[in-house]
């Protein structure tokens, strides 16, 4: 009969650590999937992701059992991220005069036919992780919860640890700074 | 350029390409590897290890000072006598009050 996730997780605090191998491979696709969106390279995701598993190994004893695991493990999976940009977050002003063949092809389209130009194209998808690594950490974790993933102000405070008002300010911070990069590439390229 | 329609397309992009849940191979292998080296901190342990530490000096120290009491001198001067000295303290304001020549 197999064991129930919280069955495994008391058998983990009781020592048994070979208990927490089902909920490793249980849970790291989802972890793997949501480090890439924060991670620059792929050797940095499988690093943060073995920082998740092991915070959320030495903090096990906090977790209540009240709400599912994968809620209280995303919560450290997001934290960690964060910790992660806010650590590599040096000085990343970068002018988009760097822009690849295929990403200027993808903004001149856009230019002259802004519904011609493809949003499952490469270039595009380039595009918004240039634009991304621009912005400072708290705005990326913001954009990238609220309006890629389409999470709540509520969902983005319980996963953050920030209260719903920080949360409010910081999406609001996040989206000047989003047009502030957009229009940086319109002056660079088109003025 | 409209950049009001150029972030509502970047961040479509952005939602129609998901990334990836590939997992590296035996990286839950790895990931038990790890933990088997750094065993867990368990508070509750480090503080019944350290209690245990510190009973046998507790023990030295006890046996020491009950020798030392009971072996030890006993002054039974009346002016090195602790209880004696605290009462002539206390009552000395009322000796003082009370006069001392009958007579007056």
């Amino acid at each position: 009969m197999e064991r129930t996730e919280a069955e495994m997780i008391a058998a983990v605090l009781k020592g048994d650590a070979a208990s927490f191998e089902p909920l490793v491979q249980k849970y790291s696709p989802r972890l793997f999937a949501t480090a890439r969106r924060y991670a620059r390279y792929e050797s940095e995701v499988e690093d943060i992701v073995q920082q998740v598993w092991l915070k959320a190994f030495e903090r096990l004893s906090s977790f209540r059992g009240d709400a599912p695991f994968e809620h209280w493990l995303m919560r450290v999976a997001i934290r960690t991220c964060y910790d992660s940009l806010r650590g590599h977050h040096r000085s990343r002003e970068k002018t988009f005069s760097e822009l690849t063949e295929p990403e200027e092809d993808w903004l001149e389209r856009f230019v002259s036919q802004p519904d011609g130009a493809d949003e499952n194209a490469q270039a595009a998808r380039q595009l918004v992780e240039r634009v991304l690594e621009q912005l400072s950490p708290p705005a990326r974790l913001i954009i990238t919860l609220q309006e890629i993933e389409g999470r709540s102000v509520k969902e983005v405070s319980k996963l953050t640890g920030w209260s719903v008002p920080l949360v409010k300010v910081r999406a609001f911070r996040a989206r000047a700074e989003m047009r502030k990069v957009l229009s940086k590439i319109g002056k660079e390229k088109y003025l | 350029m409209n950049l009001a329609q150029l972030e509502k397309k970047l961040i479509a992009a952005a939602r129609a390409n998901p990334p990836g849940e590939h997992v590296p191979y035996a990286f839950e292998k790895r990931i038990l590897a790890r933990l088997a080296a750094c065993p867990r901190l368990d508070h509750w342990e480090l503080w019944g290890r350290a209690l245990w530490r510190a009973a046998a000096p507790c023990m030295a120290i006890m046996l020491v000072l009950g020798a030392w009491s009971w072996f030890g001198p006993h002054p039974h001067t009346p002016a090195s006598d602790l209880s004696q000295q605290l009462e002539q303290t206390l009552l000395a304001a009322v000796d003082q009050d009370q006069p001392t020549d009958p007579a007056e």
